[in-house]
């Protein structure tokens, strides 16, 4: 069982590269330190770009689930 | 009290310190085609989410699409020549809202980090231009000697 709440969902399905990861950056920044953002996305590219940029950025990737066509970042804001 | 002040003095400095390391990408954007300059505004969102300095040097047709609301103006959109056969393609996509118009995407990479854009001053005089013609995302005017200072140390370069 998942063991956080998610603070806000963001459906960013449909949206081009680099589409889910700015709405994901945008959340993060107006969130605060401790809360869950939740994004799915159906972009290819954010498979890799997202958890990339959640290391680099210094948040905490909590999970990554396949939705059908779809994935779902979990995503902490850790700073 | 004394705790929180000197902590807040070393945030200062970590941040101080980030932005001097900071690595560089620089971009030369000379083409004025819708598919280039999409390449190039997407390329300077990574940059930006990527925590590095982003510097664009607007030059020719890259500035020429620059002018206030040129942008807007779909039907005067052009694909770059040597990919004519997919602008059909292309089209459909951004009319569809699939593709996000491309000044939309570097105002967002703007938003979120150091993203500079540099109008070419040989460009300006050639065409006549003032700042003031130009979308407001451009911040400067600035000739190749300058850009050059700036990009020499760049981590990556880009001639689009």
């Amino acid at each position: 069982m998942a063991d956080y709440v998610v603070h806000r969902e963001i459906d960013a399905r449909g949206s081009a590269c680099p589409g889910p990861l700015m709405e994901l950056i945008r959340a993060l920044k107006a969130a605060e330190k401790g809360q869950v953002v939740a994004v799915l996305s159906t972009d290819q590219g954010s498979k890799v770009d997202i958890p990339e940029w959640v290391e680099k950025a210094g948040h905490k990737l909590l999970a990554t689930e396949e939705d059908g066509e779809a994935t779902r970042f979990v995503v902490e804001k850790a700073r | 009290m004394a705790e929180a002040i000197v902590n807040e003095t070393k945030e200062q400095e970590t941040s101080t310190q980030r932005e001097a390391t900071r690595q560089k990408m620089s971009i030369i954007l000379y083409s004025g085609t819708v598919d280039k300059l999409t390449a190039a505004s997407i390329l300077a969102t990574g940059g930006a989410a990527m925590d590095m300095q982003v510097n664009i040097f607007l030059t020719f047709w890259g500035l020429l699409a620059f002018r206030k609301g040129a942008w807007k103006e779909l039907e005067r959109q052009k694909i770059s020549a040597e990919f004519a056969e997919y602008a059909p393609m292309m089209m459909e996509a951004m009319q569809q809202g699939k593709v996000k118009p491309w000044m939309e995407v570097l105002r967002e990479a703007k938003e979120i980090g150091d993203v500079n854009v540099y109008a070419c001053g040989m460009t300006m005089d050639l065409f006549g231009l003032k700042l003031e013609d130009l979308e407001d995302v451009v911040t400067a005017v600035q000739g190749v000697t300058g850009f050059v200072a700036e990009a020499k140390d760049s981590a990556i370069t880009l001639f689009i």
